[in-house]
């Protein structure tokens, strides 16, 4: 061997080790955790997350180590899944609020570890908050709805009364009223976020009621099916397209994109720069996606992306006033748009026009 | 309420039964034989998951009916072996059903929750599906709605017109007389649980092919319980399974389109209605038969019997 | 030919031995069910972590203790009705009730603190499920309704109630309008006994009840009264004893028991009213009353033995992938495998040789 190529592989062994050293503050693969409420096979909620961590693998390959844990069910049991994951992970996102006080209880006693808890409000040192603006997409369906309606009754089939369901509901509902002002809403609540059969009966209930557009906020593709089943029924995708069980029903879809967020958070984990953080982002960061419009004129379709692009650079806002209240008292002045805080995050009514009473 | 909501109500309200009818009428037979199987619901789930798979895969609905049927009268013949020939308690082992059911058709089925089939069309009589309100109303069901009706009749005339339904019923209110005639108990038990198992194991495969064309864990969402209620809830009398499946059945659907129409009660108290309606008919049927002899159960229901041979 | 033949007297050493040869059939299949689903992984790590782990490590052995109380005391209550041949399936509901009505007193009493307010709220529970039971009592004294049937219908009456009031009258204020209620303060919580898990003090209540229900089905009359009602319902009569007290007995106490669990879980690893609070553990109780052969000293093993495989279940579901629905396969096959082997007590197997 001569002297040049000697000098040539030191060098290059001291450049390397130099490197390896200084890149990055965790040398070791980044361990991230995801807890889900349902199967990834809902091809709703929980496929829209898992979609989200296929996402941070295929970007991050060798530097994360992804696990997964399928239908963890809301109670005390969760404390002792998030526990576990919590012995061997770095990062774990617990993807349904009613894992929040679980969640606070394990961060507790894991402040290493970093938490990400989906659609909560409790924070602390090592947790964070984090939830997407559905209502955004809301509209855009609502202002669909409108259009396409021929009944002009909409099918909503809502889950739990909490403010992230009451939202959509509101949003949709005045999307669809500002460019119909005949339209009716049909709201039918199933208690659960996840059961094919119930959804399916309640869809068929509102069709049979008059709705031939149906919206839900359940996580299975069962309503897709009874709409495409259904003469003249058209409905929309919940947090995944949907298309593939509604080939000639859907009209689009509203897509959770968690990717690019857990993304975010997993490097941030790996670059050691990781912080608390109240995230609620929409249609403009990303989070807030569209499946394909389909099923409708082409200049509808035009139409509606003008509309996304539109809340996606803040020209439109879902909830501009004048907005009253259910029983008539006055909530937002003509142009007044409403803080995250309390009127968002704890919204507790129904808006003017919504005939239903409201759950409890 | 103009007259199209009305008859698409009526057909929800049969949709949503035929289940249930395949279940109790099913466990009607188990339980005139004098046993007590609580293993419904667990022979329903693994209807449901045969039936999806096998239709996924082959694309024959009739093959899929049919591996439901064996599915259900395969998970029942455990039932059958423990209760009939070791003699265990058969409240403990149904139960054990159950749970094997539902935890097996999750295992088996956790590769198919993303899969979507075809569903069972429903028939068209020429001319007579056409016939305005009768024709949808009665007509123009899938042909596993018509079996389930055929079944309750079948299973009376069984039960009441034949002789070997006679020694069933016999069996059912006294095993040791029946036994000392010279019936053979155990056959008779034995057959009336696979029957069971088969019956529990279509109406499963009603809800994955009929209903909604998808599989879940625990799709059948307590329709098995429901069922052993309808058998009680029919005291036993097999055209009773469908008037307690239609008013349960349809106490469900009307509760979501009392939501549709903003009846002023909230769905948790609008969703209670079939449970307690079951309860009340219960008692109130009771409170009718207190002096009729034959409304009553079969007299060995749940005890085991134990040759002396 | 395989016959079974009648033993003269119950075998004693097939009563110590059946269990344990139900468990070494479960453990056995279940070696041939991981062997032919799991292609690259370890069959002896997977039986490692389902049913070894839960008991070496220090957090998962707190978590078994802590998921067993509840099961415990359910079982003892139950174990009392089953006896009797009554049948209370609907044990989950009476949980749920009691657990909703000792969580309402301490939700009532949120900015009050004293040592009071624990056995306050643990009354109520007890007596909730008391209640709820006691409407199963009434209609099969007074209208023959069958108890299996009324107390399984008034479980899902239960869960949509709790629903109810989650959104209404309990729900947290100040808690976003999520239909969860308040976390308890101080007063409200189960101490706990052993620092740093969440293993609190309804597991030595589950205990000492266990040993006041052995006692009480030894020596007491009452007792025996249930064991001759559950065996012939006739001869109960013929002797004396009235078959009507014996259903209000067994409904209250298997009721009261639940509603007691229910408060347990509301006070304990829970801390607060959840729409999760039921979790089957109605169900699973019933299982461990019958694992435990109805004695409730057994009834302390079997709940431990059912609360590994829940733990360890979930354990194999999160290390290697496996679906949670294995832990429901174990429990089933071990149900039945108990329940066959139990045979062996009652009857000998004789192999016959046929005479040509």
């Amino acid at each position: 061997m001569s002297n040049i190529r000697l000098t040539s592989i030191l060098k290059l062994s001291l450049l390397s080790a130099v490197l390896a050293f200084t890149s990055n503050v965790f040398a070791d693969p980044v361990k991230a955790a995801f807890v889900y409420i349902g199967p990834t096979g809902d091809h709703g909620w929980t496929f829209a997350h898992d979609q989200g961590a296929k996402y941070v693998k295929e970007q991050m390959g060798d530097d994360v180590v992804i696990t997964t844990v399928e239908s963890v069910a809301e109670n005390s049991d969760s404390e002792r899944t998030i526990t576990s994951l919590a012995r061997k992970n770095d990062i774990i996102f617990t993807t349904s609020f009613g894992y929040m006080n679980p969640t606070i209880k394990v961060a507790k006693r894991y402040p290493d570890v970093k938490f990400e808890h989906a659609t909560g409000y409790m924070l602390a040192d090592n947790v964070s908050v984090y939830s997407a603006r559905f209502y955004e997409g809301r509209h855009v369906i609502g202002k669909l709805a409108g259009k396409m309606t021929k009944s002009n009754v909409i099918g909503y089939i809502a889950s739990f009364p909490i403010p992230e369901v009451i939202r959509g509901i509101n949003s949709a509902y005045l999307a669809a009223k500002s460019v119909n002002p005949d339209i009716q809403i049909k709201i039918v609540w199933v208690y659960t976020w996840y059961d094919p059969g119930k959804e399916a009966d309640a869809a068929n209930a509102l069709i049979a009621q008059g709705a031939d557009i149906i919206m839900q906020h359940t996580d299975s593709t069962a309503a897709m099916t009874v709409a495409e089943e259904t003469e003249g029924v058209y409905a929309f995708g919940q947090a995944s397209d949907m298309g593939e069980w509604g080939p000639t029903s859907q009209l689009t879809g509203i897509i959770d994109d968690w990717g690019p967020y857990y993304l975010a958070r997993v490097q941030a984990v790996k670059d050691g720069t990781w912080a608390s953080s109240d995230t609620f982002d929409g249609i403009a960061e990303g989070m807030v996606e569209f499946a394909p419009m389909a099923n409708m004129p082409k200049g509808l379709g035009d139409w509606a992306e003008r509309i996304v692009n539109g809340i996606g650079n803040g020209y439109i806002h879902p909830f501009t006033g004048p907005i009253n209240k259910q029983d008539g008292s006055p909530w937002l002045a003509e142009g007044e748009t409403p803080p995250d805080y309390p009127d968002l995050l704890t919204m507790d009514f129904y808006v003017e026009g919504i005939d239903s009473k409201y759950p409890n | 309420m103009n007259e199209g909501l009305l008859i698409n109500i009526i057909i929800g309200i049969s949709i949503a039964s035929v289940p249930l009818i395949f279940a109790a009428i099913g466990e009607l037979v188990v339980e005139r034989s004098g046993v007590l199987n609580l293993g419904v619901e667990g022979m329903m789930i693994v209807g449901a998951l045969l039936g999806f798979v096998v239709q996924f895969h082959t694309g024959s609905p009739f093959i899929a009916v049919l591996a439901a049927l064996l599915g259900g009268m395969a998970i029942a013949s455990i039932f059958a072996f423990l209760t009939q020939f070791l003699l265990t308690n058969q409240v403990a082992t149904g139960l054990a059903l159950t749970l094997f059911g539902l935890g097996f058709s999750a295992f088996v089925g956790r590769g198919y929750t993303e899969e979507t089939i075809q569903l069972i069309t429903s028939i068209h009589i020429p001319m007579l599906s056409d016939i305005p309100i009768i024709g949808p109303m009665l007509l123009s069901y899938n042909p596993l709605v018509y079996l389930a009706f055929f079944m309750v009749y079948l299973v009376w005339w069984f039960l009441f017109k034949t002789k070997q339904g006679l020694i069933l019923r016999a069996i059912g209110d006294n095993h040791d007389a029946a036994h000392a005639i010279g019936h053979n108990v155990l056959r008779y038990r034995v057959m009336a649980i696979l029957f069971g198992g088969a019956m529990a194991g279509i109406g499963g495969a009603f809800l994955s092919l009929v209903q909604v064309p998808i599989w879940g864990e625990d799709m059948t969402a307590g329709r098995g319980w429901i069922a052993l209620g309808l058998v009680v809830f029919s005291s036993w009398q097999p055209f009773r399974v469908i008037l307690g499946a239609i008013i349960f059945g349809g106490i469900t659907i009307l509760q979501l389109h009392a939501q549709g129409f903003d009846i002023r009660i909230s769905a948790q108290y609008l969703s209670m209605l079939p449970y307690l309606a079951t309860i009340i008919i219960l008692v109130s049927l009771r409170m009718r038969a207190k002096n009729k002899t034959n409304r009553t159960m079969p007299n060995c229901l749940g005890r085991i019997f134990h040759s002396t041979t | 030919m395989i016959r079974l033949i009648p033993r003269i007297e119950n075998s004693n050493a097939m009563i110590v031995l059946s269990p344990l040869l139900a468990l070494t059939l479960t453990v056995i299949t279940a070696y041939f069910i991981f062997v032919s689903i799991l292609v690259d992984i370890e069959v002896s790590s997977v039986f490692y972590t389902l049913f070894v782990e839960p008991l070496t490590d220090s957090y998962y052995f707190s978590e078994l203790l802590v998921k067993a109380a509840p099961l415990m005391v359910i079982a003892l209550g139950l174990s009392i009705g089953f006896r009797a041949g009554v049948w209370n399936i609907g044990a989950e509901g009476q949980y749920v009730i009691g657990g909703i009505a000792g969580s309402a007193v301490g939700l009532y009493f949120y900015d009050v603190e004293g040592f009071w307010v624990l056995p306050l709220m643990a009354i109520a529970g007890i007596l909730g499920g008391m209640f709820y039971a006691s409407i199963a009592a009434f209609l099969k004294t007074k209208y023959q309704v069958n108890e299996i049937l009324v107390t399984l219908m008034l479980t899902y009456v239960a869960v949509l109630f709790l629903s109810a009031m989650l959104q209404g009258p309990l729900r947290n204020p100040s808690g976003f309008n999520f239909p969860e209620s308040r976390i308890f303060h101080d007063s409200a919580l189960l101490p706990i006994i052993w620092e740093g898990t969440r293993v609190h003090i309804g597991l030595i209540i589950a205990i000492l009840l266990s040993f006041v229900a052995w006692f009480g089905i030894k020596r007491h009359m009452s007792g025996m009264q249930i064991k001759i009602t559950g065996s012939a319902p006739r001869a109960a009569k013929f002797a004396g004893f009235d078959d009507n007290k014996t259903v209000w007995f067994s409904l209250l106490i298997s009721g009261g028991l639940a509603g007691l669990a229910g408060l347990f879980e509301a006070a304990g690893p829970a801390g607060q009213l959840t729409p999760g609070l039921p979790q089957f553990y109605g169900f699973t109780a019933i299982i461990v009353a019958f694992l435990a052969r109805l004695h409730p000293l057994g009834i302390l093993f079997s709940a431990s033995l059912i609360a590994l495989t829940y733990v360890g279940g979930e354990n194999v579901q999160i290390d290697y992938d496996l679906p949670s629905s294995i832990t429901q396969i174990l429990q089933g096959m071990l149900l039945f495998y108990f329940l066959a082997c139990d045979i062996l007590i009652r009857y000998k197997i004789v192999l016959f040789k046929t005479i040509r």
